[in-house]
């Protein structure tokens, strides 16, 4: 009896089974056709790391400090500044992000007490070579006038 | 003479090309059916619905490197894709899409079918035993028990049929299912030869399904276990050829059970006239079921399948042999 | 376990296992000695991952390693920082504001669903079952989505600080996740029945691949697994941690120590991570969520710290030794599926390849997480 009893109710899972997935067969489809759509990443997203817009100066915020690159565990930020006159603090001349390195934690955002820095929303990087990523971020914030 | 032969020409014209179609174009209604089961699109970039997405395919294969492996066996490696396809294109001689349309309208029809059948076992045994792989060799062992458990129940099942029908003739055995789905031998022999029928047409679905590898009977390749199984060390067109040679292998064991039970090109009414185009319903419909069963279930363990077979699946078709039997002797 | 145990009768053959292997997620790789399809002797080769995570945490600061937390086990990342953050926060004294406490247990346990889903799915996959992994991911992605909103990460998260939480959530997240809950509730039975209630999936699972307890004691398995093999025993409840004592939950235990066991467990601690996250929800209390004290730069007073938690595959253990300088003079850290792992080679002997492979899915095996 035990045996009918496993046979009928097994014989049921299987069609139970094939039940469900004929209904999400017919359900419409849940994913982005990602090269055609794409998504708008949420405020928090964390990209690659870009210099912010001093709105006042139309420059960088950045009072090279080298907080972020004391901070940084992998050691990919680069960043250097002089001396000018007529201008109180450093200035910026360089600031280079090897991404090959990055592992987007975090620690130099927070460690910037200006807000210098902060995190970028491009997602899809591709690049044919390890060079690529080595931005030139003083050179980005440039181009994105 | 001459009309006979340019008959026959054009029958294995027509054969290969309808088995390479469907060989080609079921890949894109797994890829599509399996996409929609997952809620995804599946392959839509390579022409409209991604229809050409089959050519694309071929071409790949065919352009890729036919890698032969040291310390295989060349010879059983090469031949073995082709003893998986052309026993299945051979199979395709005897089954009647239409009234008139079937190559060659066998007495033996049924019996050649499950002969050419039981030799893609042999192909995928030797192709395994010839790669010289581990996984492979493994994976031939189980296809040979598992075609030889689920052999028996399918030739229970068929020989109740014939013993119904009194024929081996796959037309005539269409022919005398017709007029009205009530006539299919799914319905009709539940009446007048045994009551058993619809459990033997799950039967038969069933062990259709292992003849011919597929999920959740998949053995012979069982992806997540042994890696490809027998096509372990294939690349390229011997890869395609045994992929070919399963699809066709479907194709002909939908077709079966499209002519055994549901009445081949038989309309399901009977005002509606009788056409090749309900064959292909019928035989589709059972094809999409198969593809639905794939994306359905987890792979049965091994020895669970043989379980299946030897007590439950050839315990009950025997009682159906015996009923039907006993049916056709009292009434 | 030598060579030698191995009867020269038999006719064995070598089998490896991966590193490429579908159903070993990741690099490792399995010598089996196989006796057609039995398994006579197996011995897992580890190390194809290896990257000295314990040694780079003694060449960085202590929020330095914090990153590398996350990349452990990467699919419940958010307990290993918890892990790592209190060991740190216990070492410097630091007292964490309850709201951060409460944010701390929500996200976790948002991520220990996450992973269990993704177990769920991989599992089935493993058994040859493609499906129910799209499905699962299916709700995975609702959980990531939720998660990086909040962290800006979708994996590898780095979301704990000493002290409390990165940021605060928002009433999108609360509501967001109050809509998961109710989801995934609604989603839970048509995984029972598309998969648990399968037959096939029944002969395989019922009575395969037995861990006693005794075994489990002896390679010290811990999380679903232990719980699997009838032993009680969670972090979470035994030596309570965070906030979690405020919470009304359950422990999953089976007793029937075979892979099904092991199975339900996951299956039912999803529940109870549900239960847990609409209590965090509903008693969230306002606050902070950063120590106003935490020191920017960590200098523990010199010392042997240790703090265990319970991440989604048993019980992660983090041992930290300071010697009063800027960076931690050891860190060792205990994970559950390597010794989850180890009891592999003795459990599977004598079994059926695919047996064993369905015992090694019910393991649960993440191979950064054993190699570290």
């Amino acid at each position: 009896m035990a045996y009918f009893n496993e046979l009928y109710s097994g014989t049921k899972s299987l069609f139970i089974g094939m039940g469900i997935t004929i209904k999400e067969f017919f359900k419409p489809v849940v994913t982005l056709q990602y090269p055609h759509e794409s998504l708008t990443m949420t405020a928090r997203f964390r990209g690659h790391i870009e210099l912010v817009r001093d709105l006042e100066s139309g420059g960088n915020k950045c009072i090279v400090c080298g907080m972020c690159q004391k901070a940084c565990p992998s050691g990919c930020i680069t960043g250097n500044g002089e001396k000018r006159e007529g201008v109180k603090g450093k200035v910026l001349t360089e600031y280079t992000l090897d991404f090959t390195k990055c592992s987007l934690c975090g620690m130099c955002v927070e460690s910037c007490k200006p807000a210098a820095i902060q995190f970028s929303k491009d997602y899809n990087l591709a690049g044919p070579s390890r060079e690529a990523y080595i931005y030139d971020l003083l050179k980005r914030l440039e181009e994105q006038k | 003479m001459t009309t006979e032969l340019i008959r026959l020409l054009a029958f294995l014209v027509g054969i290969i090309a309808f088995a390479a179609l469907n060989a080609a174009y079921l890949v894109w209604v797994e890829r599509k059916g399996a996409a929609h089961f997952q809620r995804r699109i599946g392959p839509k970039e390579v022409g409209p619905y991604g229809l050409l997405q089959p050519l694309a395919d071929g071409a790949k294969l065919m352009s890729k490197q036919l890698l032969i492996p040291d310390g295989v066996d060349p010879i059983l490696f090469k031949i073995a894709p082709l003893m998986v396809l052309v026993p299945a294109v051979m199979s395709f001689v005897t089954i009647p899409f239409g009234e008139h349309l079937a190559a060659r309208n066998i007495d033996l029809g049924l019996l050649m079918v499950f002969a050419f059948a039981s030799i893609n076992v042999l192909g995928l045994l030797l192709g395994s035993w010839g790669s010289a792989n581990k996984y492979a060799v493994i994976a031939a062992a189980r296809v040979i028990s598992q075609n030889i458990a689920y052999e028996i129940p399918m030739l229970l099942t068929a020989i109740a049929l014939v013993m119904a029908t009194n024929t081996m003739n796959l037309n005539e055995m269409v022919s005398l299912q017709g007029g009205g789905f009530w006539h299919w031998n799914l319905i009709k022999l539940t009446f007048t030869a045994s009551p058993l029928t619809p459990i033997a047409f799950l039967i038969f679905f069933t062990t259709m399904l292992a003849e011919t590898n597929r999920a959740p009977f998949d053995m012979a390749e069982a992806e997540s276990e042994l890696v490809a199984g027998s096509f372990t060390e294939y690349s390229g067109m011997g890869f395609g050829v045994f992929f070919m040679g399963e699809y066709a292998n479907i194709v002909i064991g939908a077709a079966l059970t499209t002519v055994l039970f549901l009445g081949g090109w038989q309309s399901p009414l009977p005002f509606l006239p009788n056409s090749v185009v309900w064959f292909l319903m019928k035989m589709y419909v059972i094809i999409f079921t198969v593809v639905w069963i794939r994306w359905t279930f987890p792979r049965t363990q091994f020895y669970a399948l043989l379980n299946l077979s030897w007590k439950v699946l050839i315990p009950i078709s025997l009682v159906n042999l015996i009923v039907t039997a006993g049916w056709l002797k009292v009434f | 376990m030598s060579a030698d145990v191995i009867d020269k009768s038999l006719e064995t053959f070598v089998l490896n296992l991966g590193p490429q292997h579908p159903a070993t997620h990741g690099v490792l790789r399995v010598k089996l000695t196989m006796d057609g399809e039995y398994i006579v002797h197996a011995e897992p080769v580890l190390g194809y991952i290896h990257r000295m995570h314990e040694k780079m945490g003694e060449n960085r600061t202590w929020a330095q390693f914090m990153p590398n937390t996350g990349r452990l086990d990467y699919l419940a990342a958010l307990s290993y920082n918890h892990g790592y953050a209190m060991a740190a926060e216990r070492a410097e004294g630091i007292e964490v504001p309850e709201r951060a406490e409460y944010i701390r247990c929500i996200t976790v346990e948002l991520n220990r669903i996450a992973s269990h889903l993704l177990w769920f799915g991989a599992f089935v996959l493993d058994l040859g079952g493609f499906t129910p992994l799209l499905y699962a991911f299916d709700d995975r992605e609702q959980i990531l989505d939720l998660l990086e909103s909040v962290t800006g990460a979708r994996l590898t998260f780095c979301y704990f600080r000493f002290g409390g939480v990165y940021n605060d959530i928002d009433d999108n997240f609360i509501t967001g996740t109050r809509e998961f809950i109710k989801r995934l509730r609604s989603r839970m039975p048509m995984y029972h029945d598309l998969v648990t209630n399968n037959i096939i999936l029944i002969k395989r699972l019922k009575g395969i691949g037995p861990i006693s307890q005794e075994m489990c004691r002896r390679y010290g398995a811990t999380g679903p697994v232990l719980r699997g093999s009838g032993v009680n025993f969670d972090v979470r409840k035994h030596e309570p941690y965070s906030v979690y004592p405020e919470f009304d939950f359950d422990i999953p235990v089976y007793t029937d120590c075979d892979s099904m066991a092991r199975y339900m467990v996951r299956m039912d601690e999803m529940e109870q991570s549900m239960r847990i996250i609409e209590q965090g929800l509903d008693k969230l209390p306002e606050g902070p969520v950063m120590a106003a004290k935490a020191p920017k730069i960590l200098k523990p007073a010199k010392g042997d710290y240790y703090c265990a938690v319970e991440a989604a595959r048993g019980s992660f253990g983090i041992r930290l030794v300071s010697d009063g300088t800027n960076t931690p003079y050891r860190l060792k850290l205990r994970s559950p599926t390597f010794s989850n792992l180890s009891l592999f080679a003795e459990a599977c002997q004598g079994m059926l390849l695919p047996d064993a492979l369905a015992l090694m899915g019910t393991l649960d095996l993440v191979i950064p997480e054993i190699d570290r």
